[in-house]
């Protein structure tokens, strides 16, 4: 096997293996865990490798410096870009501890075993152990070439369901980065500008300190203002009696109407065409509609928080961002320090859907200890920061366009899509509101991929997984949206599969076919066909009814990425007045498993947050930005709306193990949306189903 | 001085009677347990029992504790001592970021005491105030149901 691209990134085996003289195992990566069970995963592909026992592995939270870079923990693709080189890695480790080994016993390799970490010959155990080789093997070398790997059948560890590592201290008390509180600590609360570009004409300090009722110092330095006590309640305090008499100037003012993917045709865009070229005109049927999606909030439980302390000059920083590496780049690049004065640590943190607001919070907090040296500053934002100021998912607006040949199958495809930025970290806002900061933000640069391609996460399955003769997609690239919008989920992929497998129903009844037929007939994948012909099973879809009842029964499918997993979901929604998803099935091939139960664990959760994003979410913006502050605003799936989902994995470890956290959520959307529309007879394509959208609908189908 | 009744111990805490619980807890306590989420009592992160009644700290003046007793995660269990809610959520893994659990468990014990055989119905309105952003609501219950049957045959 080549060497993997992130173990050739990091190329000295020490930074991925070692072995603690306590008998321990450490493993290391540069994937993050914030809940989406990588940790566990990529240790169980190096236990694995190792041939040691579960009990023996240690995972170090990664920081700078220590820890591989792999970039962030992003896409779903840790266990499918990370797990190939902890598995190099390890494999490659422990032949050479068997190399050793061999030698000091004067044998040949091969009669040689790993056992718990103990080298067995003939199967009984030797003296020689990972530990008292460890001396002899020098892993500060580059990982070779044809280095072999165990196949799937020899497994023991990947496969199983293995408690994760990191839950248990989140059910008792101390966990997250938000309870590092030493006894030093120093609180602090940022008074964010309303919008970039607003400046700070007044703020009356008087009547802040009053508010704050202890000693507070007032940070200000260009548009970043920030309160520091040791009482989190003084600053806490005074920022709410700052946000109420600050008065800014040029703050903005977004019309509401922004709010709406619709309003996305009138900003400007750069057009990018991908797939077959257009099509010469036919006397096919022809078939258009037009989809959409709001802008949505991470909606992470936790606000962001990040701790950081300059010493002797070198900064330590502790955060939940998605990758220590880049965190370290962005305040550097924000604060004028080179990266080797930077230590980044990763902490565990609430859920991280995306680029939510822990960046941020990590340079709020390094900017304020620069300027305090010596002290441990710890920033932590509000629920209201969190919601206002965070980057959003974006909204987007997709129209989708078919020609039909005199079977009713689709022969010609067409997806045109309006969207700003899917990723795109750019600079902290603490770093735009500094002086030397520009008025506004730049534009994020283009993502490139290997290869030199722009990376766009507005596509992302928006060419159908069916077998379609000419498919194109035509993106208009928006630069500059009226709020900050970055990765979030899955990025286009969930929305273009909603639009998708919508469209594809409204295709079947247009053609007169059932659904699951219908897609059947475009789909000659064996692996495609078993999860939809599955999934349509376990719901019994035989028995669906009649249209129109106020009960309805929907399906999807999909290929993610067009390349990843084989996802099929069928839901069933009541629908009177609103929307109620009663049950959710779900099957889904996403070749070897590493963690089953892990995985089940995100598929239903994809599942979840993906109703939850159906039925409820949608920032509203208006004034200098979003009009979200609080849950009042943006209410979220609750415990008595959830429904209850069936899962099935499909068993197929000969296939490579591809991501798994963002694989539902688009299909499940669809299929509660194909199901709604089999509900009320009526088809609704802008999410979320509101009342007010459903009452509209089934008034226009009258 | 504001005297506080706190896992079964009483505590002085130098602070005004206006001071919020969540605050006292965390930063004059040291029981982190109680998270903090919203700081509006809207999403149970940060929940403790008051007279054995689900409440969100985050809302709650000491001044009005007097004589009241409080509960956090810390009181309810430990790694080594576990309440039967956080064995079986570990068991189950019903979790994901986790952030919400220990309100979780401080408001599935509110239900529990008062109801020992609580139906998956009783479960959900009674965590209804608590947010779980990750998704992991039905293996939660799953989790408060095989602890109330744990706790149920312990008892009998």
């Amino acid at each position: 096997m080549t060497i993997p691209p992130t173990l050739a990134g990091n190329p000295s085996l020490d930074r991925w293996v070692g072995f603690d003289a306590d008998g321990k195992v450490r493993i290391a990566f540069g994937k993050v865990e914030y809940g989406q069970g990588t940790m566990t995963a990529l240790a169980q592909i190096g236990a694995e490798e190792l041939d040691v026992d579960w009990s023996r592995v240690r995972i170090d939270e990664p920081a700078t410096g220590a820890a591989p870079d792999e970039g962030l923990t992003v896409g779903s693709m840790s266990v499918e870009m990370s797990g190939p080189a902890v598995r190099m890695a390890c494999a490659e480790v422990r032949g050479l501890f068997l190399d050793a080994a061999a030698s000091a016993l004067g044998c040949e390799r091969d009669e040689l075993t790993m056992v718990d970490g103990t080298v067995h010959r003939a199967g009984r155990a030797t003296a020689h152990t990972y530990w008292t080789l460890a001396k002899d093997v020098d892993l500060r070398r580059p990982p070779s070439e044809g280095v072999v790997a165990k196949t799937p059948d020899a497994y023991r560890i990947v496969g199983k369901s293995v408690p994760r590592l990191d839950l248990a201290p989140k059910v008792f008390g101390a966990a997250f980065i938000h309870d590092m509180l030493p006894a030093d600590v120093v609180h602090a609360r940022v008074l964010r500008q309303p919008s970039s570009h607003a400046r700070l004409v007044e703020l009356n300090e008087a009547a802040v300190r009053k508010a704050a009722g202890a000693a507070i110092e007032i940070f200000r330095e260009g548009e970043f203002v920030a309160f520091l006590s040791s009482s989190e309640a003084a600053v806490e305090a005074a920022l709410a009696r700052a946000g109420e008499i600050a008065r800014w100037d040029n703050a903005g003012d977004i019309a509401p109407a922004m709010s709406e993917a619709q309003s996305l045709k009138s900003l400007p865009s750069e057009q990018f065409e991908l797939g077959a070229p257009k099509g010469e005109p036919s006397n096919r049927r022809r078939i258009s509609a037009t989809y959409s999606k709001p802008y949505i909030s991470h909606g992470s439980l936790g606000p962001s928080c990040g701790v950081a302390r300059w010493q002797d000059g070198r900064l330590t920083v502790w955060t939940h961002a998605q990758g220590v590496y880049p965190i370290r780049a962005t305040i550097a690049d924000g604060l004028g320090l080179a990266v080797e004065q930077i230590e980044a640590h990763h902490v565990q943190g609430p859920g991280n859907y995306g680029h939510n607001g822990s960046d941020d919070a990590a340079f709020d907090a390094a900017l304020l200890a620069l300027r305090h040296p010596g002290r441990t500053i710890r920033v932590q934002w509000r629920r209201e920061d969190e919601f206002r100021h965070a980057p959003v998912g974006t909204a987007m607006l997709i129209e989708l366009t078919a020609e039909l040949d005199a079977s009713g199958r689709i022969a010609d495809y067409t997806a045109e899509l309006w969207s700003p930025p899917q990723t795109g970290r750019g600079r902290a806002i603490g770093a735009r509101a500094l002086p030397r900061a520009e008025s506004s933000a730049p534009a994020a640069p283009p993502v490139m991929m290997r290869g030199g391609m722009r990376f766009s996460g507005a596509v992302l399955n928006a060419k159908p997984s069916y077998d379609i003769a000419a498919t194109r997609i035509i993106e208009h690239a928006i630069s500059r949206p009226p709020v900050r919008t970055s990765s979030l989920r899955g990025l286009g992929g969930p929305p273009n599969e909603f639009a998708g497998e919508c469209f594809i129903d409204e295709l079947a009844e247009a053609a007169g076919a059932d659904p699951l037929a219908y897609r059947l007939a475009m789909l000659s994948d064996a692996r495609a066909r078993h999860a939809l012909t599955r999934v349509a099973e376990r719901a019994q879809w035989s028995r669906r009814w009649k249209a129109g009842t106020g009960r309805g029964l929907g399906l999807a499918f999909c290929i993610h990425r067009n390349r990843g997993a084989y996802v099929g979901v069928v839901a069933e929604v009541e629908a009177a007045e609103e929307v109620r998803v009663s049950k959710v099935w779900c099957v889904a091939d996403a070749g070897l498993i590493v963690n089953p139960d892990g995985a089940r664990n995100q598929i239903e959760g994809g599942i979840v947050m993906a109703t939850s994003w159906a039925l409820k979410e949608q920032v509203r913006l208006e004034g200098p930005g979003i009009a979200v502050k609080s849950w009042d605003d943006y209410p979220i799936l609750r415990f008595d709306e959830v429904p209850e989902v069936e899962i099935e994995l499909v068993h197929a470890p000969q296939h490579p193990a591809v991501g798994i956290g963002e694989i539902s959520s688009g299909p499940a959307m669809a299929a509660i949306g194909n199901a709604l529309a089999h509900a009320l007879g009526a088809r609704i394509r802008d999410l979320p189903f509101t009342r007010e959208r459903i009452a509209a609908a089934l008034l226009a189908e009258r | 001085m504001v005297e506080l009744s706190v896992n079964g111990k009483v505590r002085r805490v130098d602070a005004e009677p206006t001071a919020l619980l969540l605050d006292v807890l965390r930063n004059r306590l040291g029981l982190v347990g109680a998270r903090f989420g919203c700081g509006q009592g809207q999403c149970g992160a940060c929940a403790v029992l008051v007279d054995g009644e689900d409440r969100a700290s985050c809302a709650v003046e000491i001044g009005s504790l007097k004589g009241k007793s409080i509960v956090t995660v810390e009181g309810i269990g430990t790694p080594d001592k576990p309440h039967p809610l956080q064995t079986a959520i570990l068991e189950t893994q019903a979790g994901q970021c986790g952030y919400c659990l220990t309100g979780i468990v401080v408001g599935a014990k509110a239900l529990l005491d008062k109801n020992p055989s609580p139906t998956r119905k009783d479960i959900v309105t009674a965590l209804s105030g608590h947010l779980c952003r990750c998704g992991v609501h039905n293996r939660i219950v799953d989790a408060v149901l095989l602890a109330a049957r744990r706790m149920r045959e312990a008892a009998a």
